[in-house]
């Protein structure tokens, strides 16, 4: 029997589950090493040599060297690994969620102050504005 | 005899750490969740704890993908800050209490929760922006501190009712330690946030209202909510809330709310806080 997905349905929304989790084992295995300062040094002058020593696809390689922080979550990375390269690039969480949403910095910020986006129609993929 | 003699909730947001450690928390963005913790430090500062059994996840720090607790207690004398990619945070060390966390330990993996036993971690945000919030910054945490590390990251986290339980089980081995000390448990994480995908930045205020009703009057329904109720109100990263639910299953049904506040918001999340204490 497949594994029950209830989440499947919530739009613009990946959970990291176990199939993710295999997907993405490499990827976020690659995002623990920053956490050491000279495995951020290594990364940092030379970054495609430094991904070449993990076994990552080429997509994820790809998403990580284009800061693409959706195209990462989508190939098994998680947000909480991902953190570990944009606190090497020197930025904060609310930077890279903004990333994500397709908005710029200011405007994402300018959201979160007016309180965030709502959750009326953000339930269901089927009524989504964003998913 | 040891007694569980309040519990706290709160958010463990890295940039609240961040607004601590940089001396921003008078900037006009930062004041007013800050507020919020001025009651709190006075009133810890009165209460003096000896020990907080600390409820938090860790966010990719301590454990990797290679192992994956569901419950991890730190069992280790001292536990230091972790250096989470932009170096560590400039906190203290913690102290841990071995004896105590052993006993729980023993306890509680006798009363069927499978606890995974550390004996050496380092601790993130997720334990150490709490204890700023209601200590600011001292040159040593005034108390010891038990971190309890529950998985939130990697999908399925505990159930709610398993948490509601594990704290009635924690209680009852707090309560059966030999040596005098008062014990605070601390659930951590929340409220409402979501920091990936395009659905990034939600907030449900009405969610968070409604979570900190129950949590306070109505905890055993509270604790029957499924997982994806919490990750489609609340959003994906809203199920650290479960947390909160093993400091209320250590306090009695009935209990006095000391201190609540909620504030929207702390960087990409809604900010939630209670302090809550058995009826005497």
């Amino acid at each position: 029997m497949a594994l029950e997905k209830p989440y499947s349905d919530v739009p613009g929304t990946t959970i990291f589950d176990a199939d993710m989790l295999r997907k993405g084992y490499h990827l976020n295995q690659f995002c623990m090493s920053l956490m050491k300062a000279e495995n951020r040094d290594r990364f940092a002058a030379g970054e495609r040599a430094y991904l070449d020593e993990w076994k990552m696809t080429e997509e994820q390689k790809d998403a990580v060297l284009a800061r693409d922080y959706n195209r990462m979550i989508w190939s098994g990375g998680n947000v909480y690994f991902l953190s570990k390269i944009f606190s090497s690039d020197g930025f904060s969480f609310q930077y890279a969620a903004g990333s994500m949403t397709g908005m710029t910095q200011e405007e994402y910020a300018e959201m979160m102050i007016n309180g965030g986006r709502s959750i009326e129609g953000n339930r269901y993929k089927d009524e989504a504005d964003n998913g | 005899m040891a007694r569980v003699t309040a519990g706290v909730t709160t958010s463990h947001i890295p940039a609240v750490g961040a607004a601590i450690d940089l001396g921003k928390t008078r900037e006009d963005y930062w004041a007013p969740m800050f507020d919020g913790y001025e009651f709190s430090k006075k009133w810890i500062a009165e209460t003096k704890p000896d020990v907080i059994f600390l409820c938090y996840n860790d966010h990719a720090t301590a454990f990797d993908l290679k192992s994956i607790p569901t419950f991890a207690i730190g069992c280790a004398d001292a536990f230091q800050p972790a250096d989470e990619g932009w170096g560590p945070r400039p906190v203290p060390a913690l102290e841990g209490h071995p004896e105590l966390a052993s006993h729980i330990a023993q306890s509680v993996i006798q009363s069927d929760f499978d606890l995974t036993v550390v004996n050496e971690m380092e601790v993130d945000h997720g334990l150490t922006v709490p204890l700023s919030l209601m200590f600011g910054q001292p040159d040593a945490w005034p108390c010891k501190v038990i971190p309890f590390a529950v998985n939130v990251v990697v999908y399925p986290p505990p159930s709610g009712s398993r948490c509601y339980n594990l704290g009635k089980a924690l209680r009852q081995a707090i309560e059966t330690f030999d040596e005098d000390l008062s014990v605070q448990v601390w659930g951590t994480g929340g409220m409402s946030h979501q920091l990936q995908g395009p659905r990034a930045g939600l907030i449900n205020k009405e969610f968070d209202a409604d979570f900190l009703d129950r949590l306070i009057a109505d905890p055993a329904a509270l604790a029957q909510m499924p997982h994806i109720d919490y990750m489609r109100e609340a959003g994906s990263e809203g199920i650290e809330l479960v947390m909160w639910l093993i400091m209320r299953g250590a306090l009695d049904e009935a209990i006095d709310v000391v201190h609540r506040f909620y504030h929207v918001p702390g960087s990409n999340t809604a900010v939630g806080h209670l302090i809550l204490q058995n009826q005497t």
